[in-house]
């Protein structure tokens, strides 16, 4: 079976104004919302609190709000995460607030007492065989009402650590891939890599602040990954670039273009497919943890294939990629198996 | 042409089989198990220990899967909950004579159920992650300009005395911020006086400013005995954490340094913050008070009925005795307890080093009590206990005292270790605490699990059909990078964590991209006419410098993000970084291995199973031999 039955190339390159047109245009609307609408940033990088609660039935959000709100923290969000039985309540970081006050404890205590219960703590042994100590909400017949799954609490100061880390990571990731690029190809292959891989990253960003998505570490991490990888399909278009404008030395820089990337068009179009099946499998099963780490991901490798084929390529093409850049001493390097590459003397 | 040396073939074998036995005890899962370890900072175990735990069992006729001792604590592992259960009630029974004041920690634990000759291979299970466990995690921070304040206090103390013992004459010695600064009124005294500081306290940089009529003389702590005060504060303040998560009774703890001044604590089990912030976040548990000696005292010892005014401690290893309720100084102004050696009677000592304020009602206190006994009395566990309770021979001014008399040089080393645990050498803060359910743990375990095997099976699935044999092939070295992963991610004991995992996923789905550019290749070189061994040699050879460039692109988004990431980030970035690297080995080198013992023996090769080779028209002409295969 082959998916992929190309007669002859396809000059995508005729079309390289209207795709980077299209591009251009996701690029900008993508800046625009996150200049006007801003990032969802997770507790990690703003500081505050966020307490994880699971209730028996499906929960009651106006009832959670109220009684948290009536605690007076702040501008609290409450939604549900994952399921419609689990809460997820976020609480804003304070600057007075230390985390003496165990600002979770409270609020479980306060959400016990709204339903009814005491909070008690619990010595228990997992059926594994672990000893386990933690605070458990019962009513007085024993029932639990209210479990509390997890609560975290990021001080103000880690959370602007963690923004000039990630952005430091950003810069390190750029620089790192640039230098390899022209080291190993020039420096027009390099600067069409980073801007049109940029872009992808800008996109997601753009997407996240869009759909006012959480922004957390994971996504960050997810974002950094992406980078180097949808690098990566222009690197296979770059050296598929270098090899035919060895092997085919009567085509012009446009036809040699067109020839790499329809040639890799196949391999392009199975590795994201295979590594999609991959990301998919995590946001369907990953759960709400890994959810928007999967999402980052996916949108990433499938602007990774625009950009890093239609973008790149286009952006070396204008900038001038000539064959003497990438061949060196053409007349010396010439491969005793190529086929086309006539006699030599 | 397609052939390895056998050198190659067995270079594979061995990752191969490393692999596996590295892989294999996660899959053991874990077992119930007994930790015994020490609550006391002076109580140091053995291998003894787990004998006598052994002889505990055995007298309890429960039977043990194994008893050992590692690192610091005696492991006994049983078949179920139930044993494990009767075992740690007669342990603790038989060890702990004092239930009150217990010496060993008994906790329930887990241990891997894998088989002992794998232990001894040390083939260990990956650590799991709070994420993966449930527990509570603390990072806390160090208030490092709390340590240098504290450093410059003491150094004022040592400056007052240095100068009196010698003579020289000052106009006042003070503390501005970090620095100690002298004032004199001639030169003379103060090149005396530099000569003398220059030369007793190499920690200090002197320099000599006017200052009015005066000259002062202003000392800064060099960066790097600064450096040396505020590590040092942050290993003491470690090792009091230990003795306090201690109480806890917490089997695994982990207190770790991160970076400069962070504390990383982690309480697998505990989810109850709230009373790990108390015990963590407690401050001085160090007090020193005054014997009462008078005869209502000492009737008292035997008939327990204490005077007015006064309580009744132990001290450690000996009789009781009867001090006052008043405390002359508490752990706060303790700045630091060495064992040390005096020299004119040849004992063993502890110099203990007070603060300025410390060291001003300390002198008072001498001096007003001279041949009297004082308490220094350490409160563990809400208990106070006499650590040592010398006579005031005199007074003691200067802020450096020595405790001697009657001890070995061990019991110096305790009595110091003890009265430095009581309290922290700098204050610490919170700052990030998170706190993680047992069940939300495991529910992140088995959804990890799903994406990759979920993952795994559809990427299985997608290659086999389409690139057949090859597509084979490719699935097993892509189940090889997967073995090898887990293997030196075992092997490291490298915590594994959701992201972690979520790395897992990720670099198979990225790993599979070397094959498929193999195998692109091996294709377009049969529609190039090639014949079917020269397709698969070119088509690697050509592949391989491809896979080269992608793959460092990849690595260097994962070193930064190593090098920068904190946390979860850092946790993802390892796995991805051994993801790539693994990849590398098992897409090209393995891969190529299973293909080579499949093909590499035919001479006369007409086809290989890679899936139809479509040609486009132009091609038609060339066709070969492999259009044979390419068909099946």
């Amino acid at each position: 079976m082959e998916f992929f039955r190309i007669q002859r190339d396809i000059p995508f390159m005729r079309y390289a104004v209207i795709l980077n047109v299209i591009s251009a245009l996701t690029f900008l609307a993508a800046v625009f919302f996150i200049a006007t609408r801003g990032l969802h940033f997770s507790v990690e990088f703003t500081g505050g609190t966020l307490v994880e609660v699971a209730y028996p039935q499906a929960a009651d959000l106006g009832k959670v709000r109220d009684t948290v709100d009536t605690m007076k923290l702040g501008d609290i969000q409450v939604q549900n995460f994952g399921s419609s039985r689990d809460v997820l309540i976020r609480l804003p970081a304070r600057g007075d607030a230390k985390q003496a006050d165990a600002l979770s404890q409270r609020v479980f205590d306060a959400l016990c007492q709204a339903q009814g219960g005491k909070v008690t703590r619990k010595e228990m042994i997992s059926d594994k065989g672990e000893a386990i100590s933690k605070p458990s909400c019962a009513s007085a017949s024993g029932a639990e009402l209210v479990d509390l799954k997890r609560s975290e609490f990021v001080g103000p100061s880690v959370g602007s650590e963690l923004a000039r880390d990630g952005a430091l990571a950003l810069a390190v990731t750029v620089v790192g891939i640039m230098m390899y690029l022209a080291f190993r190809f020039e420096w027009k292959f390099s600067v069409a890599a980073i801007v049109a891989n940029l872009h992808d990253v800008i996109i997601i960003v753009g997407f996240f602040a869009f759909f006012q998505w959480e922004f957390s570490l994971a996504v960050l991490a997810a974002v950094l990954a992406v980078l180097g990888y949808s690098v990566n399909e222009s690197v296979v278009i770059f050296d598929r670039i270098r090899e035919s404008f060895r092997r085919y030395r009567k085509m012009n820089t446009r036809e040699v273009i067109d020839h790499a990337i329809t040639s890799t068009m196949s391999r392009t179009v199975i590795t994201h497919g295979s590594t999609l099946m991959m990301v998919v499998s995590m946001l369907i099963f990953g759960g709400p943890t890994l959810h928007y780490f999967a999402v980052a991901l996916t949108i990433g490798i499938l602007f990774g294939i625009y950009s890093s084929v239609f973008v790149a390529a286009a952006i070396a093409m204008w900038l001038g990629v000539k064959r003497e850049d990438l061949v060196k001493g053409i007349s010396k390097e010439l491969d005793p198996d190529d086929p086309n590459g006539g006699a030599v003397v | 042409m397609n052939r390895y040396p056998f050198w190659k073939y067995a270079v594979l074998v061995v990752a191969l089989v490393v692999g596996l036995l590295y892989t294999l005890p996660n899959l053991f899962g874990e077992a119930p198990a007994v930790q015994v370890s020490s609550a006391k900072a002076t109580l140091k175990l053995d291998s003894s220990l787990s004998t006598r735990v052994s002889q505990l069992l055995a007298a309890a006729s429960i039977k043990a899967d194994f008893v050992q001792f590692e690192g610091n604590s005696v492991k006994a592992r049983f078949a179920d909950t139930d044993t494990q259960l009767k075992a740690k009630d007669a342990i603790s029974k038989a060890l702990n004579t004092e239930p009150t004041n217990p010496s060993y920690i008994v906790a329930l634990n887990l241990v891997s159920r894998s088989p002992q000759w794998l232990t001894s291979l040390h083939a260990l299970p990956m650590y799991l992650g709070l994420d993966l466990r449930g527990g509570v995690h603390f990072l806390m921070q160090v208030d490092m300009k709390a340590a240098l304040t504290k450093k410059a206090e003491a150094l004022t103390g040592d400056i007052r005395s240095l100068l009196r013992d010698k003579n020289l004459r000052h106009a006042g010695i003070t503390r501005d911020g970090n620095n100690v600064e002298v004032r004199f009124r001639d030169r003379e005294t103060l090149a005396a006086a530099r000569n003398l500081l220059s030369d007793q306290l190499p920690d200090l940089l002197w320099t000599e400013t006017p200052d009015g009529t005066d000259i002062k003389l202003s000392g800064s702590l060099k960066p790097e005995a600064a450096a040396r005060v505020q590590s040092s504060a942050v290993n003491q303040n470690i090792t009091t954490l230990h003795n306090r998560v201690n109480e806890l009774g917490v089997a695994e703890p982990v207190i770790q340094k991160q970076g400069l001044d962070r504390v990383v604590v982690q309480l697998p089990g505990v989810q109850d913050t709230a009373k790990a912030k108390d015990i963590i976040g407690r401050t001085a548990t160090l007090e020193v008070r005054l014997l009462d000696e008078s005869t209502e005292a000492a009737a008292a010892v035997t008939s327990g009925v204490v005077p007015f005014g006064t309580e009744r401690f132990d001290e450690r290893g000996g009789l009781p005795i009867i001090v006052k309720r008043q405390v002359i100084l508490t752990g706060e102004n303790l700045i630091d307890a060495q064992p040390g050696f005096d020299s004119q009677t040849q004992e063993a000592t502890v110099n203990l080093t007070l603060d300025a304020k410390g060291s001003r009602i300390f002198k008072d206190v001498t001096r007003e009590n001279i041949g009297k006994r004082m308490a220094i009395i350490l409160f563990e566990k809400g208990k106070g206990e006499v650590v040592t309770a010398p006579v005031i021979r005199s007074e003691i001014g200067g802020g450096r005292v020595q405790i001697s008399g009657r001890m070995t040089t061990a019991e110096a080393n305790d009595t110091s270790l003890l009265l430095r645990s009581g309290s922290l050498a700098a204050p610490m803060e919170i700052i990030e605490e998170r706190t993680i359910g047992p069940s939300l743990g495991a529910d992140n375990i088995a959804k990890g699990m799903n994406s990759v095997i979920y993952g795994f099976v559809a990427i299985a699935v997608f290659m086999c059909f389409y690139y057949m044999l090859f597509g084979v092939f490719s699935t097993l070295a892509l189940a090889f990078n997967l073995l090898l992963l887990v293997a030196v991610l075992s092997m490291l004991q490298a915590t594994l964590t959701l992201p972690g995992i979520a790395a897992i996923a990720l670099a198979l789905g990225m790993a599979i991209d070397a094959n498929v550019l193999i195998n692109e290749r091996v294709r377009e070189e049969l529609r190039n006419g090639a014949s079917a061994q020269t397709a698969i040699h070119t088509g690697y050879e050509k592949a391989f410098a491809t896979i080269l460039d992608s793959n460092i692109t990849t690595l260097i988004a994962g070193v930064s993000l190593l090098a920068f990431g904190s946390g979860a980030v850092r946790g993802f970035a390892i796995v991805h970084v051994l993801g790539i690297l693994t990849s590398m080995f098992s897409a090209v080198v393995f891969s190529r291995g299973l293909v080579n013992l499949w093909y590499g023996s035919q001479k006369k090769l007409k086809g290989v199973s890679i899936g139809q080779v479509w040609r486009p028209d132009a091609l038609k002409g060339a066709a070969t031999a492999s259009d044979v295969a390419s068909k099946s």
